[in-house]
């Protein structure tokens, strides 16, 4: 990571901590919780149509997208990265998929997953083996992700449709108990994140990197193979979820995904995992991704207020929870 | 003026590599013009000169700022918002006339560096985070303000900010240039630049040395905030419109890219002035270069994107984690 101010705790996992450790450490690992407890609480007191079946699927399957890439992103940050590529790769693994699906369901799926993780890997290997900043070389990513996806559709002006009644539409718009394809997707791989996190062995290396990449690497940790493996598969993620949008979209839209990484890290940050690496949770960030979705809903049942309005709210969100996992963890050094 | 304060950068550096990333840009930025002036044709035509100048003056501005955050070793990503900020403050006031209006919008640059100097320095926030809050909500504060909708400027005065000329150089050139004559005059010069390139480089040492550590930071998101808003200001007389949704737009990466191109490190420590003046030409250059050969804009993304990459490649230090 490039800003590295003094002292920053790097690692919130208490040994044999005291009570006030404790404490701060509940809140925060369960504060992203608790902040979306009490919006859902709010939001559905306040608006009768909130807590509809039909409103609360809404938001779970906007949300999925968004889960998808932050998971990803959620193992770049633990591990001491950042990774600003997501929403550049989104845009292209949609027109990508989009692209593909004129020669089947197949070709739609591994075009644009094969993609992403190239180019997740290509920037992996760069951080990994350069030590370029992650800032940098994920920036440069976005920059050569956009300028890709604009030369694959005559500079945005051509937008690749699906053929209609393709198998791969399914994926996007296939309901399954209720609820659409993309969330049980969502919420497999967040399983599947929880797992590979804090049960295996390429779990405990990347916390490993992002506490203390050094020390890892004194430890006989494989810190250049993490690190690859973190970002190809941030790359991966973000071009499923670019993938399943194009499915239910059912075309391969050339200006989503500006400014999404940041969405995307704001959702990370408000979730707990903090942003100097070696700290931080899947179940976190999916709460995080929530808390934004019910934001961005509750403004849009407001109706009179903008998407400006959201992103103001957001902004102030992202504040207070920094500000108060700052506070926590500093409480919880305290002693 | 380049104003080096390098900490102990290791001496097994060789010669040649420090040679190419302290002066590569400049070579960067010649070898650009030289091959416009023998392969494109009306290039040296004082128009298109002039043209260039312009459109890389608001990024000069804003990336002047960005080299002071960054030489803290701290980075601004509200620079962006912070011009929509300022375009969609302007209008507000116009009705006072041109300089209240002004003073208001670099007003609104001021708090928000404020703002994010306050989460830095004194919370204790990452930079990236800090701002990031900014980013995300400072355009839709702006939105807000203006309505979300584009306002026609009519005010003669200060349309006259975006195209007027003194002495034949237009006034945001002047400004540019003005304001790149400061910065160097401030962190080659002044107490204050000493300050702020020893607090970026090794901060725990500044401040057992007694400096002000908190009120340098402070002041170097406020430096960065002003000037965003000085770009915001003048990217609106320019666009004749406060148009809060497009003004400042993904500014803060090609800022980035300027300061970084330029030869400033991102783990802070040094800033160079001159050299971000150049990066910001050099992107320019290779815009235009790209587009007066009918080469398409994601041509041009792409080819920003390589140039950043060697340009850190190049100018990395030993141990950057």
């Amino acid at each position: 990571m490039i800003t590295d101010s003094v002292a920053v705790p790097t690692t919130v996992r208490p040994g044999r901590a005291t009570r006030a450790e404790r404490l701060a450490s509940l809140s925060q690992r369960h504060g992203a919780l608790t902040m979306l407890a009490l919006a859902l609480i709010a939001a559905s007191v306040t608006f009768e149509s909130f807590a509809t079946a039909e409103n609360l699927a809404g938001i779970a399957i906007q949300s999925s997208f968004v889960a998808v890439i932050a998971l990803g992103m959620t193992f770049v940050i633990i591990g001491g990265g950042i990774d600003l590529s997501v929403g550049a790769v989104f845009a292209l693994a949609g027109v990508l998929a989009a692209f593909g699906s004129r020669w089947g369901p197949v070709t739609a799926l591994l075009l644009p997953l094969g993609a992403g993780a190239l180019i997740g890997l290509v920037q992996g290997v760069l951080i990994a083996r350069t030590g370029m900043a992650p800032f940098i070389v994920t920036l440069a990513g976005l920059l050569a992700a956009r300028g890709l996806m604009l030369a694959l559709t005559t500079e945005g002006a051509e937008t690749p449709l699906v053929p209609r009644g393709s198998g791969f539409l399914g994926l996007g718009r296939g309901v399954f108990l209720g609820l659409g394809v993309p969330v049980w997707i969502a919420i497999v791989l967040c399983g599947l994140g929880a797992v590979l996190l804090r049960r295996t062995r390429y779990g405990q290396f990347l916390f490993a990197v992002g506490g203390n990449e050094d020390a890892a690497g004194l430890m006989g940790v494989p810190v250049t193979r993490v690190k690859v493996v973190t970002y190809a598969l941030s790359g991966l993620l973000a071009a499923l979820a670019g993938m399943l949008n194009a499915a239910r979209l059912g075309s391969g839209v050339t200006i989503l995904g500006v400014g999404m990484e940041l969405d995307v890290i704001a959702a990370v940050v408000i979730g707990g995992t903090l942003l100097v690496g070696g700290a931080g949770a899947v179940g976190g960030t999916v709460c995080g991704v929530l808390i934004l979705g019910v934001i961005q809903n509750v403004v849009n049942q407001i109706g009179t207020l903008t998407s400006s309005v959201q992103s103001v709210v957001s902004g102030a969100f992202l504040v207070v929870a920094v500000v108060a996992q700052t506070y926590l963890s500093r409480a919880g050094r305290a002693r | 003026m380049t104003t080096d304060t390098a900490p102990a950068l290791g001496g097994r550096r060789a010669a040649l590599p420090r040679l190419v990333s302290d002066y590569g840009v400049y070579a960067a930025v010649l070898v650009l013009l030289a091959y416009n002036a023998v392969f494109t044709p009306y290039f040296l035509d004082a128009g298109n000169l002039r043209t260039q100048l312009v459109q890389a003056a608001p990024i000069v501005i804003v990336a002047l700022g960005m080299a002071l955050v960054i030489g803290s070793e701290g980075i601004d990503l509200s620079v962006g918002s912070v011009m929509a900020l300022a375009a969609a403050v302007i209008p507000l006031y116009l009705g006072f006339g041109m300089w209240p209006a002004v003073l208001m919008a670099l007003l609104a640059g001021i708090a928000a560096g404020l703002f994010n100097g306050t989460l830095v320095a004194v919370v204790g926030l990452q930079p990236i985070v800090a701002t990031l809050a900014l980013l995300v909500a400072g355009r839709g504060l702006a939105l807000v303000f203006a309505g979300g909708q584009l306002k026609q400027l009519h005010n003669p005065e200060l349309l006259a900010l975006g195209d007027g000329e003194l002495a034949g150089v237009p006034v945001i050139v002047l400004a540019a240039a003005g304001l790149t004559l400061a910065t160097a005059i401030l962190v080659g010069r002044t107490t204050y630049g000493r300050q702020l390139v020893a607090v970026g480089g090794n901060r725990p040492a500044a401040v057992l040395a007694g400096l002000p550590v908190r009120r340098i930071l402070i002041t170097a998101y406020v430096l960065c905030g002003l000037f965003a808003a000085v770009a915001g200001v003048f990217a609106t007389a320019r666009l004749t419109a406060s148009d809060p949704s497009a003004i400042g737009n993904l500014a803060e990466l090609s800022a980035i890219t300027a300061v970084v191109v330029g030869g400033t490190p991102l783990t802070g420590g040094r800033v160079r002035v001159l050299g971000t003046v150049a990066g910001a030409m050099l992107m320019q250059l290779v815009r235009a270069t790209l587009i007066k050969h009918d080469l398409p804009d994601s041509a041009a993304q792409m080819a920003q994107a390589a140039i950043i990459l060697v340009a850190v490649y190049v100018a990395r230090e030993r141990r950057t984690r």
